[in-house]
């Protein structure tokens, strides 16, 4: 079965009553689809919204967090890198003006000073050059053999001598060692000038930035305006290196954006231009590794709403599946017992019409008899008249033919006063031969071979005649309707311990077995179109009921189908009466 | 053996007459009339051992006008005959003159002469 059957709400097969009647009836799927969407409607549609809300707000108030977190670090390593920056930049414009160029083009005088930079400064510092106008070094300290050298040419010197102090872009230099200088213009004694130029190693740097305790696998590294880095970066490249990503817009202050990272991550960027130097410092987040937590928090919350979401839809199925069959159940009761007062009417209102055509027939009927019955007398007692055969034949034969008459409408008058209820003393073999009478035409006419077997030891028993009447007349007319022409039906009664139990066997086209729980219920019928209403065995079955009876029946698919009545012989008192038979669940 | 007598009483005067004429054919001393009226006129000057009633008769339902007969004549046997067999008439019928003694028409005239031979011997 699947799962789509499984989902399947079923009322029972209404569609199988006759097209007229349904409009009696609810439309069940369109009421059960209507309370479903509405009631679905309102409790889940404000639990998606509210969920959402919450969603959203959570989720921004954590990036939002984070952003202002990643804008404090920013601002925070900004801050120890200038003034890391200032203080060297400071500490060189102090030796200029407190030293004169001469001093400084001592090499031992120059060496201390690198050597007390070196202890008060904590590293940093590598080399220290003077620097003459004309871009000729003429003092250096330091590990490499840089004495000589010309810088007229370089770019930083031009802008040392148009600014008076520069810090340049980190690069390998004639010593091929990644640093950068800072160059401060000192004052020479002939009005000209020198240069003091200091080398610094990036560790310090690599130190700072390293030494930032950063979630997210964050990276934090300077790059300069051209978006090559300055220090090296854990995930983003080496020293000198292009940076993949875009150069961020200047900016005075420290600026959060969030991106894609070449290995389309989700990326937060907190950067900060340095001010009076080249470099702007870059720190970098993975947004996927910051929102762990929260990820793993909506996981909980979908899934938590995802179980609500299901309990919620499948008590609502089941309580309006449950409450529209309820309701279908009461409705088709009302309409079965609107249907069975309509029947009773409509058998009172045949009763009575029989019973004033029989009324009316038999009076003119009695004076046949009589004047019929007197031409027979006066030909039997009178000699003159007793030899014409021929005459007395035809009396005999009115005689007959009023007879004939006088049966039938005594039958009609019997069967329209069983109508009543009446409770009397019932000759089964009698009721049976008077129930057939009424089809017998139609048998005769079918060639339908009806046969009565009655067991000698059925006592005459208390019960109602009426609907025992009726009872049996459904059952032979269903045998009659089902049965091929020269078919038949066999009645066999049979005594069973305080109950006769009277079958109904034909060999008709019978019921299928699915149906065979169903034939009982109201409407339920296979001669829709056929003139079936689908409620005479359901009828059969209350009158069945209301005599303290039972019925059940076996049928095998174009073989035949038995219907066994069992009658109670003492009849309880108050059985009569009114009563709920459980017709539905049949 | 005595001869019975008899008195018809019925609205359709074709019946009673020819009735009365097939019971004298076989022995019996049948009177008839066609309303209470002249039922109870008819016994003022005649006793009757049977009175064959329909239950509707002009003038007076057949119970009323048996009751009115046993008042002036106890004794008087009665059998009910109708051509109505509704639950109503059947009861009272049946009630008046047991359900045996109520005969619905047409009726065979052995079983009638049966009747009647039957209610008189009680």
């Amino acid at each position: 079965m699947s799962l789509r059957e499984k989902l399947k709400i079923t009322f029972g097969e209404t569609k199988r009553a006759a097209p007229g009647r349904s409009r009696y009836l609810f439309n069940y799927r369109r009421i059960w689809k209507s309370v479903v969407l509405i009631t679905g409607g309102v409790s889940i549609l404000p639990l998606l919204f509210i969920t959402l809300v919450n969603y959203v707000t959570i989720q921004h108030s954590i990036e939002s967090e984070f952003i202002l977190r990643t804008t404090r670090i920013v601002s925070n390593t900004r801050r120890s890198i200038s003034f890391f920056l200032t203080e060297r930049k400071s500490a060189l414009d102090f030796i200029v003006h407190d030293n004169s160029f001469e001093t400084l083009n001592n090499r031992e005088r120059l060496e201390d000073i690198l050597e007390n930079l070196k202890r008060s400064f904590g590293g940093g510092f590598v080399d220290l050059g003077v620097i003459d106008s004309s871009g000729f070094q003429r003092n250096y300290a330091g590990p490499y053999n840089l004495q000589g050298k010309n810088y007229r040419d370089q770019e930083w010197f031009k802008q040392v001598v148009d600014s008076g102090v520069y810090i340049s872009d980190v690069f390998l230099g004639f010593r091929n060692v990644p640093h950068l200088i800072i160059a401060v213009k000192g004052p020479a004694s002939d009005n000209s000038f020198y240069i003091l130029r200091a080398a610094l190693s990036l560790s310090p740097f690599e130190d700072l930035l390293t030494n930032l305790e950063l979630a997210g696998s964050g990276d934090a590294f300077m790059i300069n305006h051209n978006g090559i880095l300055q220090t090296p970066s854990r995930y983003h490249g080496k020293v000198l290196e292009k940076l993949a990503l875009p150069v961020p817009a200047y900016s005075v202050k420290s600026e959060v954006l969030a991106g894609r990272s070449q290995d389309n991550e989700d990326i937060i960027v907190g950067y900060r231009y340095i001010d009076e130097s080249p470099f702007i410092l870059m720190i970098v987040k993975n947004k996927d590794v910051l929102m762990k937590h929260w990820y793993r928090t909506r996981l909980k919350l979908i899934a938590f709403l995802l179980i609500s979401i299901t309990i919620i839809v499948t008590v609502i199925l089941r309580t309006a599946s449950y409450m529209v069959k309820r309701m279908k159940m009461a409705d088709e009761r009302r309409l079965f017992t609107l249907h069975q007062v309509e029947y009773s009417n409509k058998m009172v209102s045949i009763g009575r019409m029989a019973a004033s055509v029989a009324h009316e027939i038999n009076n003119p009927l009695a004076i046949i008899n009589e004047k019929a019955g007197l031409i027979q007398d006066l030909f039997i007692l009178r000699k003159e008249y007793a030899d014409d055969r021929k005459l007395l034949d035809l009396v005999n034969s009115i005689l007959r033919s009023v007879k004939r008459a006088g049966t039938i409408t005594k039958r009609l008058l019997t069967f329209s006063r069983n109508l009543d209820t009446s409770i009397e003393t019932i000759n089964l073999k009698q009721v049976v031969e008077e129930v057939l009478s009424f089809v017998s035409k139609e048998a005769e006419l079918r060639a339908i071979e009806t046969t009565v077997e009655i067991s000698e030891d059925i006592p005459p028993f208390e019960s109602d005649r009426g609907k025992l009447q009726q009872i049996f007349l459904n059952i032979i007319n269903n045998a009659y309707a089902s049965v091929k022409d020269e078919g038949y039906l066999k009645i066999k009664a049979l005594r069973e311990g305080n109950f006769v139990s009277i079958k109904f066997i034909d060999n008709g086209c019978g019921i299928a077995q699915e149906d065979i729980n169903r034939i009982f219920e109201p409407f339920f019928s296979r001669k829709t179109g056929q003139g079936g209403t689908g409620l005479g065995l359901s009828i059969t079955y209350n009158l069945i009921q209301e005599i303290g009876g039972r019925i059940s029946v076996e049928s095998k698919l174009g073989k035949g189908t038995t219907f066994i009545v069992y009658v109670p012989l003492n009849m309880k008192k108050g059985e009569n009466s009114e009563k709920d038979a459980g017709i539905i669940s049949g | 053996m005595k001869k019975m007598r008899v008195l018809l009483v019925d609205d359709e005067e074709e019946l009673v007459t020819a009735m009365a004429e097939r019971l004298s054919l076989r022995g019996i001393h049948a009177d008839w009339a066609t309303s209470a009226e002249d039922a109870l006129s008819k016994l003022e000057n005649n006793r009757y051992d049977v009175a064959l009633l329909d239950v509707k008769i002009p003038g007076m339902s057949g119970i009323k006008l048996k009751k009115e007969m046993e008042e002036k004549y106890a004794g008087m046997k009665f059998i009910f005959i109708t051509g109505h067999g509704s639950e109503a008439d059947f009861r009272a019928g049946s009630i008046e003159a047991g359900p045996d003694y109520y005969l619905v028409k047409p009726v065979d005239i052995e079983e009638l002469i049966k009747k009647m031979n039957e209610v008189t011997e009680k």
